[in-house]
């Protein structure tokens, strides 16, 4: 444990957990987390529901709060300080499970939103940048319309142009298909492998498997609240080391 | 980057949760005193709580007159509540002027009515078929006989002028739900009808009811009926206002029954007509008992706002609870300065219990439909 | 298949057949009601010597009512005393329906306070207010609070200028002196300035990204312009404030107690349900959408002001609106208290002695009518320009 420690004070990390504890009430659902993230790489975190991976990539951008430990996103701890918890979130784009666009606004009005009123850009800067980032996601022509006029792959796909568009360093996926239809699940995981091609952190928490061998730098399996095991993709799944890790693999992967 | 692998060797102990994020002084740092603001408002509330609620707790309780034979001791004591005044006019309030030695009658009909509708909201009760026949077709009638009164059954014929109190805001309440559920029933069928005429006539009536104030359908059923009727057929100074009830009722009962019909979706009706069922079976037998379990608690929320709306019969001569009250409160015997305040807030607390325990129920019901329905 | 096969076996059970017998028996059966009635109708007024038709419109009334916005007397006609009873009515109406939004936007906000007292006390006021009769608070307001105070020459006095007593509450009737158009437009021109700011103030953004503070420049010009007006050519009104004489008061704007007791027991019901309506609009609007705003940067404060309340407001609007027609319903119960509202003077005292129930009531039923439809028509066209647009 002391051996991966040290390892881990890479100054340039994009993330570090370190000694992460959380509480819901008295139920302890993160246990001792350390974890460090370095820049453009890509981590997916898996396990089985109610291991605790949505919290902790929540608690990045401070959607939760940890009771204890320490976690350092690009340099700026995260406290309750409000000034450095915008800074992180400047810095960091999400992506829901469910989407979560702004049903009154259009596409492009979803995405021009943050960086007119954060960024204060201009407004047709920011409506060139969205329909580069609208036209990279391949969604351009459904610029104009409203969310629920869309389907499910497309509302993801404009999701994850809306998050780009404040240009962060790094970009959190939670479960970002597990909504979705069989059939647009692909088309959301070619943009996620096409963003992670051009160099984006990623943290990704998904149970698409195919996608953590094809993409993944690292996996990180959670169970229970504590990190169990963390390798790179192929050995990973190839050669499963702790018992939980074997147990769990072979209930999803057929 | 060079892979950084790890592999747990022992599990992390599940530790209790640091002493600042939970447990009272957490709940209190949280929910109490989060921000400068919040902890001002916090402050604030408890300074106005503090000093009105013990007044509030006092004029009621210690400082109020229990019992007394007239409003003597009140008029002395005039910074406590006077519940003796209420002792003293219960029965009235109860009962109105119906005849002392009848009351017994008003007691049964409210007791078997009481029994019937906890039958039927009891939602697991057994045999609810034969608890709604009884309450929507027996129980009204052997209610009116039994209030009444007929020479044939020996039973001394009281009135409707002497009637009044507790009992008539309950009758008429009653009264409004039983009739108005079926006639409710039939609109909403009605509006939702693909024959032009018959949901045209339905909009139309619903929603010339609901776009009026209820005391001008009360006065329309009071000065029109006698109008529109021949003269022979004379209704009774209680029945007009209970006709207008019903109609008013009926509207607003519509309303809820279509959004239970909407909600039940295309698929029972599809699977129903494919079933080979017509249309008044498939209503009878698959729609309806659906639509109607699903809007309960939208009719026991009916049932408040009429039991409230209730209150207003008095522009018509009837003498419902407030009435009774007002009344009460004009005996010169009791007259005193705190007589009028005791009665109001009374009759509040009466009005406040029961339709707050009635929306309890409500809810009640309407989390286990939910449940079932996940 | 051929086509003799595919006939219904009688005409009585083709569907389309069907269905226009049951609307045809629909439309007897009301024609027969309505023809049964109306004969009836006929022959006991007749019978009671009661007026057909609305030649009592132009009779003499023959009644006072204490408060006239137009001008009344009991030597006018029933048809004005019509028109003195709907201006009553608007008027409640138009004073109780701001303040019982507001009031009720409070307690709602309140009640969505994450402070746990607020929230809880918000809750006990709503409760209270949705589980009492309107009845009842109206009657408590009327004969316990208002009735309590004492007569004219003991009135409570506040500041001097304005004064409280059983006859009702004498505010300082605002008198308008030189000055007063200067300053109404100083007014008009302050309100134009701020949305010309405003507007401004968005193409900058649009063009360089850079915000202004709208809000704060608006309250200053619509405060501050007048201000500087008054101070310059001096106030543009003077105050007729009341005094004793008598027995009674004299001067001054009266707002007798009926009127007050009507506004505060109709606002302090109504804002109870409009409370809980904004709090389920504002619940109604998934968690999820401030976590996205947040998730992309945005404050708190720009994240209600951009994400959440314009969808909490598309929410709230059509039960808002159903309470609003309720206010104007509701202030029917004026013939409880003596507060000479339409239903009060036309359907009560109007019907009573002239006797023609049906005209009466056709009248004053239609009024209502009306205002209920040109409010659904309103709220129809909010719907269609605001509503989420789905596939």
């Amino acid at each position: 444990m002391a051996a991966f420690l040290a390892h881990t004070e890479d100054a340039g990390a994009a993330i570090r957990f370190a000694g992460v504890h959380k509480w819901y009430g008295n139920f302890h659902v993160l246990r001792n987390i350390n974890l460090t993230v370095g820049p453009g790489e890509r981590i997916v975190v898996c396990g089985p529901s109610g291991s605790g991976k949505s919290t902790l990539i929540r608690c990045v951008n401070r959607l939760e709060k940890h009771q204890r430990g320490s976690i350092v996103v690009d340099g700026v701890e995260l406290t309750d300080d409000i000034k450095r918890i915008d800074e992180v979130r400047r810095e960091v784009g999400m992506v829901f499970q469910n989407f979560n666009l702004f049903p009154h606004l259009t596409i492009l009005e979803n995405c021009t939103l943050a960086p007119v009123w954060v960024r204060r850009m201009p407004k047709r800067e920011a409506q060139e940048l969205a329909g580069k980032l609208l036209g990279r996601v391949r969604i351009l022509d459904q610029a104009h319309k409203y969310p629920g006029q869309l389907s499910g792959g497309q509302q993801q796909r404009a999701a994850i142009a809306r998050a780009l568009c404040m240009s962060p360093k790094i970009m959190l996926f939670d479960e970002p298909t597990s909504s979705l239809d069989p059939e647009m699940v692909k088309e959301v995981l070619d943009t996620m492998s096409d963003l992670a091609k051009e160099g984006m952190t990623m943290i990704v928490v998904t149970h698409e498997m195919g996608f953590a061998r094809q993409v993944a730098d690292r996996v990180v399996f959670m169970d229970m609240g504590e990190i169990v095991e963390v390798n790179a993709p192929s050995p990973f799944f190839d050669h499963p080391q702790h018992e939980r890790t074997k147990l769990f693999l072979s209930q999803i992967l057929r | 980057m060079d892979s950084l692998a790890y592999v747990r060797d022992a599990p992390e102990s599940e530790d209790a949760p640091p002493m600042m994020s939970s447990g009272v002084l957490a709940w209190a740092r949280v929910n109490l005193f989060s921000s400068i603001g919040s902890s001002l408002v916090t402050i604030g509330c408890i300074t106005l709580v503090a000093y009105w609620l013990p007044q509030l707790i006092a004029w009621a309780t210690t400082r109020a007159i229990w019992s007394a034979t007239d409003g003597a001791l009140c008029r002395q004591h005039q910074d406590g509540a006077c519940w003796a005044f209420i002792a003293a006019k219960w029965d009235y309030l109860r009962f109105g002027s119906y005849p002392v030695a009848e009351r017994w009658r008003v007691d049964l009909v409210e007791a078997v009515g009481a029994l019937l509708i906890a039958w039927l909201l009891w939602t697991n009760a057994p045999r609810r078929m034969w608890g709604a026949l009884l309450f929507f077709i027996v129980y009204p009638i052997l209610a009116l006989v039994l209030l009444r009164g007929s020479s044939l059954l020996g039973l001394p014929v009281v009135d409707t002028l002497l009637w009044g109190g507790i009992f008539v805001s309950l009758l008429t309440a009653v009264v409004g739900i039983v009739f108005s559920l079926p006639l409710g029933v039939l609109l909403a069928l009605g509006r939702r009808s693909p024959l032009p005429v018959v949901r045209t006539a339905s909009i139309l009536f619903i929603e010339f009811v609901r776009g009026v104030p209820f005391i001008t359908i009360l006065f329309m059923a009071n000065n029109l009926a006698p109008l529109f009727l021949p003269e022979a057929w004379a209704p009774d100074r209680l029945l007009r206002p209970l006709a207008g009830i019903v109609i008013f009722s009926a509207a607003y009962m519509a309303e809820e029954i279509r959004g239970g019909l909407q909600s039940l979706g295309k698929g029972q009706y599809e699977g129903a007509m494919a079933l080979g069922l017509n249309y008044p079976l498939m209503t009878a037998l698959v729609i309806l008992p659906q639509a109607l379990t699903l809007v309960i608690p939208g009719i026991v929320n009916n049932f408040i706002g009429l039991f409230m709306d209730t209150t207003l019969v008095s522009v018509v001569g009837i003498t419902d609870f407030l009435e009774a009250m007002n009344n009460a409160i004009k005996d010169p015997v009791w007259a005193g300065p705190t007589i009028m305040v005791t009665g109001y807030v009374f009759a509040g607390i009466f009005y406040f219990c029961f339709c707050f325990g009635m929306a309890r129920y409500s809810a009640h019901v309407e989390r286990i439909l939910a449940k079932g329905r996940k | 298949m051929d086509l003799a096969s595919a006939k219904p076996s009688s005409w009585l059970s083709d569907q389309r057949a069907r269905g226009l017998i049951y609307q045809i028996l629909l439309i007897g059966c009301i024609a027969a009601l309505a023809c049964g009635a109306i004969y009836n109708a006929v022959v006991n007024m007749r019978a009671r010597g009661i007026p057909m038709g609305f030649g009592f419109w132009n009779d003499v009334a023959g009644f006072d009512i204490n408060l006239h916005l137009i001008s009344y007397s009991n030597q006018s006609t029933y048809g004005r005393a019509f028109w003195v009873g709907l201006l009553n009515t608007l008027l409640v109406a138009a004073i109780s329906i701001p303040l019982a939004t507001l009031l009720g936007f409070v307690i709602g906000v309140a009640r969505l306070s994450p402070n746990w007292l607020l929230s809880r006390l918000a809750l006990v006021y709503t409760s209270i207010m949705r589980n009492t009769p309107l009845l009842l608070l109206l009657l408590f307001w009327y004969n316990v609070v208002l009735k309590s105070l004492p007569g004219p020459r003991q009135s409570i006095s506040i500041g001097g200028a304005a004064f409280l007593n059983d006859r009702g509450l004498y505010l300082p009737l605002p008198v308008a002196r030189e000055p007063a158009s200067l300053f109404a437009g100083a007014v008009l021109a302050a309100i134009v300035l701020a949305f010309g700011f405003r507007a401004w103030a968005r193409r900058r953004q649009d063009r360089t990204g850079a915000q202004a503070p709208t809000a704060v420049v608006a309250a200053a010009l619509v405060l501050g312009l007048p201000a500087l007006v008054t101070a310059a050519v001096g106030a543009p009104f003077t105050f007729d404030i009341a005094r004793l004489s008598g027995f009674n008061f004299q001067g001054g704007l009266q707002i007798i107690p009926e009127m007050a007791a009507l506004v505060f027991g109709l606002v302090t019901f109504t804002a109870a349900f409009i409370a809980e309506i904004v709090r389920a609009g504002v619940l109604a609007v998934p968690v999820g959408q401030s976590e996205a705003a947040g998730a992309l940067g945005l404050h708190r404060d720009l994240s209600m002001k951009l994400v959440v309340i314009p969808q909490a407001m598309r929410l709230i609007t059509p039960p808002l609106t159903s309470q609003f027609l309720n206010v104007v319903k509701n202030s029917s119960l004026a013939v409880f208290i003596g507060y000479p509202d339409l239903v009060q003077i036309f359907a009560g005292t109007v019907l009573n002695q002239t006797q023609a129930a049906v005209q009466v009531m056709a009248i004053t039923m239609g009024v209502y009518l009306v205002i209920s439809l040109v409010v659904a028509l309103a709220l129809n066209a909010f719907n269609a320009r605001y509503a989420l647009r789905g596939r």
